[in-house]
């Protein structure tokens, strides 16, 4: 197998980003087609085709669509483009690279849903990015893709570019909300979930940037072309951003079903010279971690890392060799998740607060190996009771990190220094 | 006091009517008082955008607070922004921010004597397959090495 480039075929070319270089490759042509369509006739199109969210979650998109009441409310379309999860690095590329392709995607998403509004909720850092799409809206708006009355069609849509300001609660789709109607970005209670009260308390539908380019191409090639790659569960390709410990780190457009082995050997190049693979980190660091053994069994697809207890997530893939401290690197990512807590609820806000300071405890050389019972405790008490899944995302990788390298985290507190750098980490973080 | 260029004024003005609700206006309004006012927003600048967006200061300053893009205390003129997130650890960023500060003689998120320079860690940026990397004012630099993170900081007008 090898890479299959459906989303990034023409990423290579400079001209994409712009209107005409992206007309020049058939940009724009499945809208023409999708507006010439029932919008019903999308959604059940999205839905055969088996399309599941690329945010994180993996929910089936056409059923999310299809949870809109029929009210006659006015509905919204929210592109999520935070792009937080760490070591994800997808949505940052396909918006500087394709940024029509995003705004296609989202114009046809917008008829199927009959929206006649969207935002494209990009992250602060992101500045670049969100330059791009700016100047890739007003190209739209000039050609007549966006505003009254597109191509004649008697649909009529807008859309804006709205920058976050650094806070990773704000890739949460609640969170999202908050924040784009001016509040502090904190998540709210579902039910009721956004398709039902979101953005100013209207009918909203939240999809991630890869999720919304997907759609061109189930209209482009029809569901049974469409699912010929992927598997019967999880249809279609995937962009993986991977990074860590192989030679050529980067995003790779798989199928998904993809061998985990092939695409760090063929794709990625393999891992540097001698060295051997420890763990991988499978889909952004709320993903459970797997062992070496564990990951070289494993497929990119939804069902294939549910079934190992972990999960696909964004599609990050971060590559451990063995001359990686596991003691080490699950503090990096405790201290992520007390430092992006929102602070709502209690057994997010002061868990992720014990679980980093238990390790920096260990780091610090003065813990005890019943704090690591302790550790996996308080993580263990922290899943399933708060409003958003943060708190999940927080114990899932102590609670995998610490029984799969359990000797590590006892050498470490035997030693007081890492097994496998001989070193001590007091220092190293603040 | 703080105020606003008149192109500022008029940018908020813009923003307050752009989205459905005028607290949408708060983000970006701030984005710009912090980059007019040096790099950062000062209670000062919190009390002006109150009465120029008229929103009370408390349902500014609770967005303001919220964010870690706003920085609360001067910064130098290149906010030198080190990722110390997972892959960027991996490929040296604890190590490399450690020395930047003691080149240029700080500690994280102190200013330099000449102003010109804050060192602070962040969360990941999403250039990890570049790692490491760091984020000055607004761009980002990927790739580094220690040799070409010092010469990009020297090099910087
Ligand atoms: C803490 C947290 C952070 C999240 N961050 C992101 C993000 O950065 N980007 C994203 O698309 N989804 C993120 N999600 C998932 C969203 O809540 C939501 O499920 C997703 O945007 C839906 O789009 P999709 O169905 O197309 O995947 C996050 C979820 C949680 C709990
Ligand atoms: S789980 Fe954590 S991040 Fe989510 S709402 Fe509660 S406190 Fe905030
Ligand atoms: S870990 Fe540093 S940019 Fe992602």
């Amino acid at each position: 197998m090898a890479e299959v480039k459906i989303l990034t075929e023409h990423y290579h070319d400079d001209n994409y980003r712009t209107v005409d270089g992206y007309l020049a490759k058939n940009g724009y042509e499945m809208l023409k087609k999708a507006l010439k369509m029932q919008p019903t006739e999308i959604i059940t199109l999205v839905k055969d085709a088996g399309l599941r969210g690329r945010g994180g979650a993996g929910f089936p998109t056409g059923m999310k669509w299809s949870f809109l009441p029929n009210n006659g409310e006015e509905r919204y379309l929210l592109c999520n483009a935070d792009e937080g999860e760490p070591c994800t690095f997808k949505d940052r590329m396909m918006m500087e690279r394709a940024p029509h392709q995003l705004i296609e995607g989202m114009i046809i998403s917008a008829f199927a849903v009959q929206s006649k509004k969207s935002y494209i909720y990009i992250r602060g850092e992101y500045f670049y990015a969100a330059d791009v799409l700016r100047k890739a809206i007003k190209e739209a708006y000039d050609k007549g893709f966006l505003g009254k009355n597109i191509l004649g069609s008697g649909f009529s849509h807008d859309l804006d570019v709205y920058c976050g300001a650094g806070a990773y609660i704000c890739g949460e789709e609640t969170g999202m909300i908050s924040s784009l109607e001016g509040l502090k970005g904190q998540p709210k209670l579902k039910p009721p979930f956004p398709a039902v009260k979101g953005y100013l308390a209207k009918p909203t539908v939240v999809n991630n940037v890869e999720t919304l380019a997907s759609v061109i191409y189930i209209l482009r090639d029809g569901v049974q072309e469409y699912r010929k790659n992927g598997t019967e569960k999880s249809p279609g390709t995937k962009l993986f951003s991977v990074s860590g410990d192989v030679m050529k780190p980067g995003n790779y457009e798989v199928p998904l079903g993809y061998p985990l082995k092939d695409l760090i050997e063929k794709e990625c190049g393999g891992l540097k010279p001698g060295r051997k693979l420890k763990a991988v980190i499978p889909g952004g660091t709320s993903a459970p971690v797997l062992t070496a053994e564990e990951a070289y069994k494993a497929t990119m697809d939804y069902e294939c890392l549910a079934n190992m207890k972990s999960m696909l997530g964004s599609g990050a893939i971060t590559i451990i060799d063995d001359t990686r401290c596991m003691v080490d690197l699950l503090g990096v990512i405790t201290h992520f998740y007390h430092h992006e807590s929102c602070g709502q609820c209690t057994p997010c806000r002061e868990g992720t607060g014990w679980l980093n300071k238990i390790v920096r405890s260990i780091h610090a050389g003065n813990a005890t190996v019943n704090d690591i019972d302790t550790l996996c405790k308080v993580a263990d008490n922290m899943k399933g009771r708060t409003i958003c899944a943060l708190s999940d995302a927080a114990a899932l990788p102590v609670l995998s990190f610490v029984p799969k390298f359990r000797s590590e985290f006892e050498y470490y507190i035997r030693e007081g220094k890492s097994q496998v750098r001989g070193i001590s980490y007091a220092q190293m973080h603040h | 006091m703080f105020k606003l260029s008149s192109d500022g004024e008029a940018f908020v003005q813009s923003e307050l009517k752009r989205y459905e609700t005028k607290e949408s206006a708060i983000i970006p309004s701030l984005y710009r008082v912090q980059k007019e006012n040096g790099g950062w927003v000062s209670p000062d600048c919190i009390q002006y955008l109150s009465t120029l967006m008229d929103i009370p200061a408390s349902r500014i300053n609770e967005v303001f607070q919220f964010y870690t893009m706003f920085n609360k205390e001067p910064v130098g003129k290149f906010h030198v922004q080190v990722c110390c997130n997972v892959a960027c650890c991996m490929a040296g960023s604890r190590e490399m921010i450690d020395k930047l500060c003691e080149d240029y003689g700080v500690e994280e998120g102190e200013v330099t004597s000449d102003k010109r320079f804050t060192f602070t860690r962040v969360e990941c940026l999403g250039a990890c397959d570049k790692a490491p990397m760091m984020q000055v004012n607004e761009t980002y630099h990927e790739g580094l090495t220690m040799d070409s993170a010092k010469k990009i900081l020297r090099e910087l007008k």
